[in-house]
């Protein structure tokens, strides 16, 4: 019978506590829930940040270098230095057979095609003739209703287009352009795909959403080519890198009679090593997202600590009377503990639905264009975080009042109550 | 009036010869880091059930400490003390809280009411306490206040009352649980005479109903008013 007393009455003392102290549990729940909102926006754009920078990383390609002829720098085979290095478009077969494990694309690109239109704008663009394979080496994925170019569109040289997302934009407005007719340099294409949209932190040339994509196979006769303006190579994962550059490089020197140790023969651009940086930066800002939101945290921490201290200080009297009535301890610092908890789940609770209205309405705003909001990306909101970042604030304010409470209700009720 | 006592067998409990309050070397040294005041110096006292003890003596006397040990708000440094035939001096908090909300009803100057709680339900908290079932807590909190003169006061906030009907709420509650002691700290300390006097009489009416009293005072009428007064100057009991 005594057991089933203790929660009974903990739990009336809390409701007449509630009702004594509206102002207080709301101040309390809403500093919880301030500070669960600061938190989960400061670290969700963090993580949407993140993401984003790690998305724009993988913009160009994952795992990818580009290559490009350069200029000897080192006497050879009794060859002078100061050689031209050229390479040709069989030159990606020959590399493919010798590097089986790789993903080999050539690119030729003219930077001034004429691009005009059956009917929209006509503008001077930029043309990459390139392998099929292109397409998931160089992150090309088509809208839906359209596609890439695919093996055969190279085999039986068809004068097929796939368009950045930007230029078809550009050209042709809000039409969809697939199935659409376009003169590159006065030769027919029709468009197959538009890319879609992708956020691209490195480039070479220009960005891929203002360029056009055809089959190498078509664009080479066309503009009278027969060299490589470079190549791009993507292994399966960044530790193979070094080793396929250093046997691309062997297999390259045979064929162009160059020094293997020759840096200026070739020119590389191994973005697997300048992922490492990017790694760094994004270490740095989750550091700092992290200490930020531990001071966040600390604020908000004494925020309740002090509103629940004032609770109970304000109760050390009332305390004294409920003592002198008969009270027992446990409950006394139960009801103050019951409070602590139930502001938590209520300041958790409105904290994480403001966070939840706040990203959707940042949800209403349009990035795409808008390169620095494109970064920022949507915060990512996580549950995990919420329900965390509450319990912290919840638990600095229990003890904040749990101690004073314990204190009050420990002391003879004759010494609380002979203060006025 | 139907007041508890009445209604009760008056015997005492068992092996209590009739005593509800028995004092004996009683000692209270309040140590205040630099000095200690020693407020009682020696106190033997026994009440019997049924008893009305005025606690008189100028102010600084120890009357207040006394009160205070009878009622178990605090604890004696020294001495034996039986309420109703228990030994107080062993009992753990929760049986002291438990013997406060039970044996005594305490009654303060400054009424000591929870300022955001109605009357009634300032009444029912040593109910809540006892684990009376809340029915039956409201119905007897309601009844009390009805026959201290409050029935058409029972919703109203202690700010909302007059001293004299909050000191009436105050004895209404020390009621609430058919204590074996009422204890009163100068109840009519902060009143006018009017409403004094009006608290008073409540006073005697319980101890006619056959309350157990006992209420330190400076008022010589209300002091008047009970068949025993027991003086104190400087921590000790005095012979009149
Ligand atoms: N909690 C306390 N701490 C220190 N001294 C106290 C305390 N309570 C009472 N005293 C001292 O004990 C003595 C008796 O006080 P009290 O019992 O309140 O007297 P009375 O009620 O007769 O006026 C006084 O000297 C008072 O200052
Ligand atoms: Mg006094």
């Amino acid at each position: 019978m005594w057991s089933r007393r203790h929660p009974v009455v903990t739990w009336q003392l809390f409701l007449r506590a509630s009702a004594l102290q509206k102002k207080r549990a709301v101040l309390t729940i809403a500093s919880i829930a301030w500070g669960t909102v600061a938190i989960l926006m400061l670290l969700g754009f963090g993580q949407g940040l993140r993401d984003q920078l790690m998305r724009g990383r993988r913009g160009m390609g994952e795992n990818i270098a580009v290559i490009w002829p350069g200029e000897t720098s080192k006497v050879w085979q009794g060859l002078p230095m100061g050689r031209s290095i050229r390479l040709r478009i069989e030159d990606v077969d020959y590399l493919r057979s010798r590097l089986p494990d790789v993903q080999i694309v050539g690119e030729i690109t003219t930077w001034s095609a004429t691009l005009r239109p059956g009917t929209g704008r006509t503008i001077t663009g930029r043309v990459t003739g390139t392998n099929w394979q292109y397409g998931v080496v160089r992150n090309h994925y088509p809208k839906p209703g359209g596609r890439f170019l695919d093996p055969l569109d190279e085999q039986h040289k068809r004068r097929v287009a796939f368009l950045g997302d930007a230029l078809a934009k550009e050209i042709f407005g809000a039409v969809d352009p697939v199935g659409k007719a376009l003169n590159i340099n006065g030769s027919p294409y029709t468009v197959i795909g538009v890319m879609q949209h992708k956020l691209q932190m490195g480039a070479y040339g220009g960005p891929d959403e203002d360029h056009v994509v055809v089959p190498i196979t078509t664009l080479a006769p066309q503009l009278g080519r027969q060299y490589l303006n470079n190549l791009v190579i993507k292994v399966a994962r960044p530790e193979l890198m070094a080793d396929a550059l250093a046997r691309l490089r062997k297999a390259l020197a045979a064929t162009y009679r160059f020094d293997p140790s020759d840096e200026q023969a070739l020119g590389v651009w191994n973005t697997v090593e300048s992922s490492k940086t990017m790694e760094n930066i994004t270490l740095g800002i989750e550091l700092f997202l992290g200490i930020v939101g531990a001071l966040t945290l600390l604020i908000g921490g004494v925020g309740v600590a002090n509103i629940m201290y004032a609770v109970v200080k304000e109760k050390t009297r009332e305390i004294g009377v409920q003592m002198a009535l008969g009270a027992r301890g446990r409950w006394v610092t139960g009801t103050i503990v019951l409070q602590g908890l139930v502001y938590t789940l209520a300041g958790g609770l409105v904290g994480g639905g403001i966070a939840m209205v706040l990203v959707a309405l940042l949800d209403l705003v349009p990035v795409e264009g808008n390169q620095a909001l494109e970064l920022l990306g949507k915060p990512t909101l996580s549950v995990p975080i919420a329900v965390a970042t509450a319990a912290i604030l919840g638990l600095v304010g229990i003890l904040a009042g749990y101690f004073p409470a314990r204190r009050a209700a420990a002391i003879d009720p004759a010494q609380t109550l002979r203060y006025e | 009036m139907n007041w508890p006592f009445a209604q009760r067998d008056n015997g005492a409990p068992e092996g209590t010869n009739g005593r509800i309050i028995e004092m004996r070397g009683i000692q209270k040294v309040y140590d205040t880091g630099k000095i200690q005041v020693e407020a009682l110096r020696g106190i033997d006292l026994t009440v019997e059930r049924g008893e009305f003890v005025a606690v008189v003596g100028p102010s600084g006397s120890g009357k207040s400490t006394l009160l205070n040990l009878l009622g178990c708000l605090d604890t004696p440094t020294e001495g034996k003390y039986l309420l109703a035939g228990e030994p107080v001096a062993g009992m753990d908090r929760d049986g002291l809280a438990e013997v406060r909300n039970r044996r005594v009803g305490f009654v303060f100057q400054n009424f000591n009411l929870l300022p955001q709680l109605s009357a009634l339900e300032n009444v029912e908290m040593p109910m809540l306490f006892g684990g009376v079932p809340s029915r039956q807590r409201r119905e007897r909190a309601r009844k009390l206040l009805e026959q201290v003169g409050l029935g058409d006061r029972v919703e109203h906030k202690p700010t909302e009352l007059s001293g004299g009907q909050m000191q009436r709420v105050a004895v209404a509650r020390a009621l609430a649980m058919e204590p074996d002691l009422i204890l009163a700290d100068e109840p009519t300390g902060n009143l006018d005479t009017a409403s004094g006097s009006d608290v008073l009489s409540l006073l005697t009416e319980l101890w006619r109903g056959g309350a157990t009293l006992v209420v330190v005072t400076h008022d010589t009428a209300l002091a008047e008013r009970a068949p025993r007064i027991v003086e104190m100057r400087d921590g000790r009991i005095v012979d009149r």
